[in-house]
């Protein structure tokens, strides 16, 4: 019966990874190719068309203002994608840095950075990011900044935890005897044993990032108006629910499917890498969830 | 285990103050001349100069976060620009609102997470719990303020069962729909972790053994299944705590709710800096000790966690 259940396991992971790919590979496109495929311009105004259901003409319906929903939405892929690639980006340089660092000299500066990790973890993320985004001007590159550097602690704690866990094997020592100085060693030898776990959590916090953005937005706190961001457009919408759901319902339809796709994908990386891994990165990958704490100091 | 308690008590204070610096540095970092900055088009020379002194922003950056650490242990918060109350007394009335959310969400979140769960792992019935499982997966990738949205669609708008918003003086009707909403992705966790940890305790030896001397199914579930398969919900529900007070901003803006969350929007809005200063860093002490307290629980009822002291 165990047997059975893992089989079945399985299979549903693996036809959900593939869903997931098809998804996220269909968003990705779009986004990449707007400017072609979008039925119009995402800002034309058009007020005769002013909040028209859903139709042939606008599958998606139309906005206050005559626009094409479905526009907006294949336009505003550019910006969740974007600001969700920039910022984990950012993440993913600033952590294998300071990661690597903590991890390879060991000593004062990786208590010192470990405790600023956990005084970020300290923070739930979504305060962090409002607290700063409170004081920044609202704008696109102070959001993914922003976002891109709140995202550091994690990628830095698993870099950290990979580097000690490879740096005293054989051929870091052997590469040490031949003379190679810290700075090949980290690059050449330590560096690439890192990279599949944290492409894990480049993916699982990418649909994070894409969700933390749509909630900034959604709070009038990130993407301005009118750009065509889905949180704002989720938020614009709410005060039509009555005569047109249809501007909340397809935005936050298309956040949806993107954070699940890339949650999947996640998902199937990590237990495609390395099956033991799941333990330490097991976590939830909602925008707001926070990591269990026990999963967080699995590898601290 | 009082040494693992003194411990993570030991760990606590550079966070706190790591938490209180950072809040503190945010706010004095305000590009530009922050008196202006708050103050925004409708200032005029006598009110920049009030708030300069009120800010003490003649004073070196040293002795102002002195200052502000020393009134953080008398728990005074400063004023709020905006209204002149102190934010502390603010905070007391609006938090009991946004605890009362949290916990019934934790309290949905828990039941319906270990019963899908439950259900989906013993139910062997593929189909159900795929479907189950599926569920688990979209809910938690589910933005918190479109489900809100749908929900509020659905039981007030289309069914015309429950109120779309508002606090309607702390009713019933009023708490259920912002609930649920805040739940449901604690939920769908719970529920994946539920399912696991049924199936693993399903092929422990002690299961095989209790088949074997005999016990009836619903006995083996009840005692010994299911106590071992709450272990790590429990855990999951305490760290989901803090999903609970990031989720209350966005839940409580969707809702019209008149709690901490809330109120930290508004501030934003309004610049009103003691305000967000204030409530963003008591929600995040907060945060801390319930992860603290979530941390020592665990050690209390796996020794394991204890010997290695957490780092």
């Amino acid at each position: 019966m165990k047997v059975r259940a893992g089989f079945w396991r399985r299979l549903s992971r693996m036809r959900v990874a593939s869903a997931g790919f098809v998804i996220f590979g269909i968003i990705l496109v779009a986004a990449l190719s707007a400017g072609y495929i979008s039925p119009a311009p995402p800002d034309r105004i058009n007020l005769d068309a002013a909040l028209e259901r859903p139709s042939i003409h606008h599958p998606f319906g139309t906005d206050p203002f005559g626009r094409d929903v479905l526009a907006r939405i294949v336009h505003g892929s550019r910006i969740s994608l974007g600001v969700g690639f920039l910022a984990r980006t950012i993440s993913l340089l600033i952590g294998l840095f300071l990661g690597s660092l903590a991890g390879y000299f060991g000593g004062r500066l990786d208590s010192v950075l470990m405790r600023l990790a956990d005084i970020t973890f300290a923070y739930p993320t979504l305060l962090l990011l409002i607290a700063i985004v409170a004081v920044v001007s609202p704008g696109m590159v102070s959001l993914f900044v922003t976002l891109g550097v709140v995202g550091w602690a994690s990628v830095a704690r698993l870099v950290r935890a990979q580097v000690l866990s490879v740096k005293d094997r054989e051929f870091v020592q052997a590469a040490r005897a031949s003379g190679a100085g810290h700075s090949v060693i980290l690059l050449r030898h330590i560096l690439p044993q890192c990279l599949a776990p944290v492409l894990v959590v480049y993916t699982l916090g990418l649909g994070m990032t894409i969700m933390a953005e749509s909630s900034l937005s959604f709070l009038g706190l990130g993407v301005q108006p009118p750009a065509p961001s889905w949180g704002g457009m989720i938020s614009s919408g709410i005060a039509f629910m009555r005569t047109a759901p249809w501007l909340t319902f397809f935005p936050g339809l298309f956040l949806t499917l993107t954070v699940c796709s890339l949650n999947f994908i996640g998902d199937c990386l990590r237990d495609a890498l390395n099956p033991r891994l799941a333990p330490v990165l097991a976590k939830p990958a909602g925008a707001v969830a926070e990591a269990p704490s026990g999963a967080k100091e699995g590898n601290a | 285990m009082l040494t693992f308690i003194l411990k993570r008590l030991l760990l606590l204070v550079p966070i706190l103050l790591g938490v209180a610096t950072i809040t503190f540095v945010l706010m004095y970092i305000v590009p530009g001349d922050p008196v202006r900055a708050i103050a925004g088009e409708r200032y005029d020379e006598e009110t920049l100069a009030r708030m300069r002194t009120e800010l003490g922003l003649d004073r070196p950056l040293v002795v102002r976060y002195v200052d502000f650490l020393g009134r953080l242990a008398r728990f005074d918060l400063g004023r709020s620009f905006v209204t002149r109350r102190p934010v502390a007394e603010a905070i007391r009335e609006r938090f009991p609102r946004t605890l009362i959310l949290a916990l019934s969400a934790m309290g949905i979140a828990v039941l319906g997470g270990v019963v899908i769960g439950a259900l989906s792992a013993w139910g062997r019935r593929p189909a159900l719990s795929r479907a189950l499982m599926t569920f688990s997966l979209v809910g938690v990738s589910m933005p918190v303020f479109w489900l809100g949205l749908l929900l509020i669609y659905l039981f007030a708008i289309k069914l015309h069962v429950l109120p779309p918003s508002g606090y309607g003086g702390g009713s019933i009707k009023n708490l259920i729909l912002p609930a649920l909403t805040l739940s449901f992705a604690s939920m769908a966790t719970i529920a994946r972790v539920t399912r696991s940890g049924f199936l693993d305790a399903l092929g422990e030896d002690y299961v095989r053994t209790a088949r074997a001397k005999g016990l009836g199914e619903r006995m083996i579930l009840g005692k010994h299944v299911l106590r071992n398969a709450l272990i790590p919900v429990i855990t999951i529900a305490g760290a989901d705590f803090g999903s609970y007070l990031s989720g209350s901003v966005l839940t409580e803006s969707v809702f019209g709710w008149p709690g901490l969350g809330r109120f930290i929007v508004q501030a934003i809005l309004k610049r009103d800096f003691p305000v967000i200063q204030g409530a963003v860093l008591f929600m995040a002490v907060l945060f801390v000790l319930v992860n603290l307290a979530v941390d020592v629980s665990y050690g209390a009822i796996d020794p394991r966690i204890r010997s290695e002291g957490g780092g």
